[in-house]
């Protein structure tokens, strides 16, 4: 063979990969933030979730709703006392690499999780596991007495600490992904690097450019691969929601995962179906210190937050519709029903206003004798429309409002502390249940800023918690919800919304309440 | 010369150390902690991250591992970004902002003298007072501003270039923030070049030029280039600095992973490696594009030269 032959060979074969690769369907989302990293026991953000969920896979996964399904494991069993699960793994699963994904695989991660020599930030997610705590805590040195041990290579036992009904919906979580504990134990923390990573989710990284993307093809051992429809998505880093906006219009994004929310009515008319805005599991709420005056009086606390007008933030100050907030749980949360309303929900505005001047009143505030408080929150321009509003509805009752902003780590510093009137706070669900909003009001926990404290209300938590009927926890749950709605312990404002941008050409794309939405779900359109 | 150079770069030895010091000392007392955020962590996590990073240990001991490190040539972990050391992020970002800041710095220069000399020659003349608005409209703007508009007009509404990304590195990738950072930078030097070519070109020397008949462009391009540009030469060196080191808002909108986001970013994240790391990086950096402008002066001007 000539060397004339040769080049034109080698072209006419690049000219056939390039073409392959032209038709390759592959996935751009704008999805925000640059990862932490590509460890899942290293994450703690949602836009590092999208990845990691898409290249490993836990014993229970999600569907396109969000819905839990069998994972890695095929099937599972509970004891009947709700705190033993036995899983069964998949037949023929393996890592990227081809190794067998065994069930010494999840052991050796749960123990990693909770070692905490690798000093995990939500280990304690999995702290319901029998022992995780303690370990964590280094009460406890021997990571043989985690709740998680393998019966053979394909049958995992976790013994938890009491019955949690969440459990598996905590299993869907990145923390209980399993790693591939001989690659770990080769590479230590190298394993993560591209070129040494092994993944057991459908897809696995190829490229990770940082302040860029982070590229995934599929994983040809993952079991279903063969009915993937897309062959890999790049999942890039812009912070600037408009530039992102502009990158999707000219088609170099297929998904955006935010947009800037003034351009929600524009979107409408000139992007006509493809600005998704769905309830999502999440509430933005103002903390009120009830350990000092004048918010320790009850009725202030209550005349403050009678005298909010939800019905406009959403639809006239955010711009994007988020449905006002009369509940502590949003509704739609698993495991649950409808959730408790405060009493005064659907009395009209005015009247709502009229019974909070009267509460102030009695409180011995009004126009001759105001109320002065400091509003404090992170810097956000919706942050501060909404600060700005909130002050000036309460401003009728006679109070008068210092509106104090700063940046996110000094404003949660403070919050912390306990160095706050009223502070703007905000929970996105880690597991989709009650008990993940209800668990931030009890006594003692850390994000209980207000530091609002009730021992009925901590007693109803930690029954509901060890109740194994859902029905009957839904109901011991719902009573707690409503004390605290009662006793104004803080103000919920609004239930966040997710604000999603799919191209037409994407299919099997599901509004969901934790907004997950797995490529492996996906597909294109020509 | 390389005495000289030497000399200039053991001597900052000194203020690097007081920077770095004064650096890490500030950013501990600032509020607020690297693992503050909307969602709090619990103690017993928090220990273990404070044990994992040493900062459970006083704080003087910290700036002195610091600081042992860092004669070791460690710039430390990033809080941020675990995978990669805040060495390993400054040298992958390295790469993308160096491009996109000398092709901005070529281009500005370019543009700059170009145009500086033009309205020089046609001073108080229609092209002088059409580019003189153009200019100003350069400088004037703010990049956050521009780089919108372009990216609407070449990047949605004709297409001709990406609205963002690296891409394969291609050059129609990078044609837009090489402008968008270049433009400003060109309308000054620009400015700086016509006057300072206005005041050569009434100097004696000129005069001569023409009295020979000597045409305008070569007495331009032969006598009056060099000596006009010394002003520009001074102005070169903060404007390499902040090309070369990367511009937030244009890494930023057009989606880049250089590393002028670095910085901000991890201020903002208490990422203490990561500042410590890039105020180095930068003054380093700082330091031997100054060297170079002294270089290029003693080069234009032999009275510096014989110094």
């Amino acid at each position: 063979m000539n060397q004339f032959t040769k080049k034109f060979l080698a072209s006419a074969m690049l000219g056939t990969l390039l073409a392959f690769s032209a038709h390759a369907a592959t996935l751009n989302i704008h999805n925000g933030g640059d990862p932490q990293s590509l460890d899942p026991q290293k994450l703690s953000g949602d836009w590092e979730n999208r990845i990691a969920g898409d290249i490993f896979e836990g014993l229970v996964t999600e569907d396109a709703k969000d819905n839990p399904v069998p994972g890695q494991a095929e099937s599972w069993t509970i004891s009947p006392d709700g705190k033993v699960y036995t899983f069964k793994l998949r037949d023929g699963i393996k890592w990227s690499d081809g190794q067998p994904v065994t069930a010494g695989d999840f052991v050796f991660a749960f123990q990693r999780l909770v070692d905490p020599k690798n000093a995990a930030d939500y280990a304690y997610l999995q702290f319901t596991i029998k022992n995780a705590e303690k370990i964590n805590k280094g009460e406890i040195t021997d990571l043989n007495q985690l709740g998680v041990k393998a019966i053979d290579e394909k049958t995992l036992e976790i013994t938890l600490e009491n019955p949690t009904p969440y459990f598996l919906n905590a299993l869907m979580h990145y923390t209980a992904y399993p790693l591939p504990k001989h690659v770990v134990e080769a590479k230590g923390q190298d394993w993560v690097k591209i070129g040494n990573i092994v993944t057991n989710g459908p897809y696995k990284p190829v490229e990770w450019v940082p302040g860029s993307h982070v590229t995934t093809v599929k994983n040809d051992q993952w079991y279903g691969a063969k009915d993937l429809k897309i062959d890999g998505a790049k999942f890039f880093v812009l912070e600037d929601q408009e530039a992102a906006l502009k990158r999707y219009r000219a088609g170099e994004f297929d998904i955006l995962t935010d947009f800037p929310t003034d351009q929600y009515e524009w979107m409408k008319k000139n992007l006509p179906g493809q600005a998704h805005v769905a309830p999502f599991s999440g509430l933005y709420y103002y903390v009120i210190n009830s350990t000092k005056p004048p918010f320790a009086d009850k009725r202030v606390r209550q005349a403050l937050s009678m005298a909010i007008n939800r019905e406009v933030i959403g639809p006239q100050i955010l711009g994007t519709g988020e449905l006002p907030a009369y509940s502590w749980v949003p509704p739609g949360t698993a495991n649950y029903g409808e959730p408790a309303y405060v009493s005064w929900k659907d009395l009209p505005y005015k009247d709502k206003v009229e019974e909070a001047k009267k509460l102030l009143k009695e409180a011995g505030f009004g126009p001759d004798h105001p109320l002065t408080a400091e509003l404090k929150y992170n810097t956000n321009d919706n942050h501060k429309r909404i600060a700005v509003a909130i002050a000036s509805m309460w401003k009728p009752l006679g109070v008068n409002v210092e509106l104090v902003n700063a940046e996110t780590k000094v404003h949660y510093d403070q919050l912390q502390r306990g160095e706050v009137q009223i502070g703007r706070a905000g929970w996105l669900a880690d597991y989709n249940d009650p008990d993940n909003f209800l668990n931030l009001l009890v006594t003692g926990v850390q994000m209980n800023y207000g530091r609002w404290s009730n021992p009925e209300y901590d007693k109803l938590i930690k029954d509901g918690n060890a109740e194994t009927d859902l029905k009957k926890r839904a109901e011991i749950f719902k009573k707690a919800e409503q004390l605290a709605l009662d006793d104004s312990a803080a103000l919920p404002i609004y239930y966040y919304v997710s604000k999603n941008v799919v191209s037409p050409k994407i299919e099997g794309f599901v509004d969901n309440i934790q907004d997950i939405h797995r490529t492996r779900w996906l597909s294109m359109k020509e | 010369m390389i005495k000289y150079a030497l000399r200039r770069l053991l001597s900052t030895i000194p203020v690097l150390w007081i920077a770095v010091t004064a650096c890490f000392f500030v950013l501990r007392l600032a509020p607020g902690g690297p693992f503050d955020g909307e969602r709090p962590l619990p103690p017993v996590i928090l220990k273990n991250l404070a044990i994992h990073y040493n900062l459970d240990k006083p704080l003087i001991q910290q700036y002195l591992i610091y600081v042992g490190d860092l004669l070791r040539g460690d710039l430390g972990p990033s809080f941020a970004s675990e995978d990669f050391t805040v060495a390993q992020q400054i040298m992958i970002g390295l790469p993308y902002t160096f491009t996109i800041g000398t092709a901005a710095f070529v281009l500005a220069i370019i543009i700059g003298v170009a145009v500086g000399c033009l309205g020089a020659l046609y001073q108080n003349k229609t092209p002088d007072y059409i580019l003189g608005a153009l200019i100003l409209v350069g400088v004037v703007l703010p990049n956050f501003l521009i780089a919108p508009i372009l990216q609407l007009i070449f990047g949605i509404h004709l297409a001709w270039f990406p609205v963002g990304g690296w891409g394969d590195g291609s050059i129609k990738y990078l044609i837009l923030p090489i402008v968008v950072l270049a433009l400003p930078h060109a309308g000054r030097i620009s400015r700086i070049t016509r006057g300072s070519m206005i005041e050569v070109m009434n100097q004696n020397f000129i005069r001569t030029a023409k009295a020979k008949g000597i045409g305008p462009r070569l007495t331009v391009m032969r006598h009056a280039l060099k000596p006009a540009l010394m002003p520009v030469v001074s102005y070169l060196g903060p404007a390499a600095s902040y090309l070369l080191t990367g511009s937030l808002v244009v890494e930023s909108i057009f989606g880049l992973p250089g590393i002028g986001r670095y910085f901000v970013n991890a201020a903002l994240n208490r990422d203490y490696g990561m500042v410590l790391g890039t105020v180095i990086f930068y003054m380093v950096l700082i330091v031997f594009l100054n060297l170079l402008v002294d270089i290029a002066y003693a080069w234009l001007d032999p009275k510096v030269r014989n110094r």
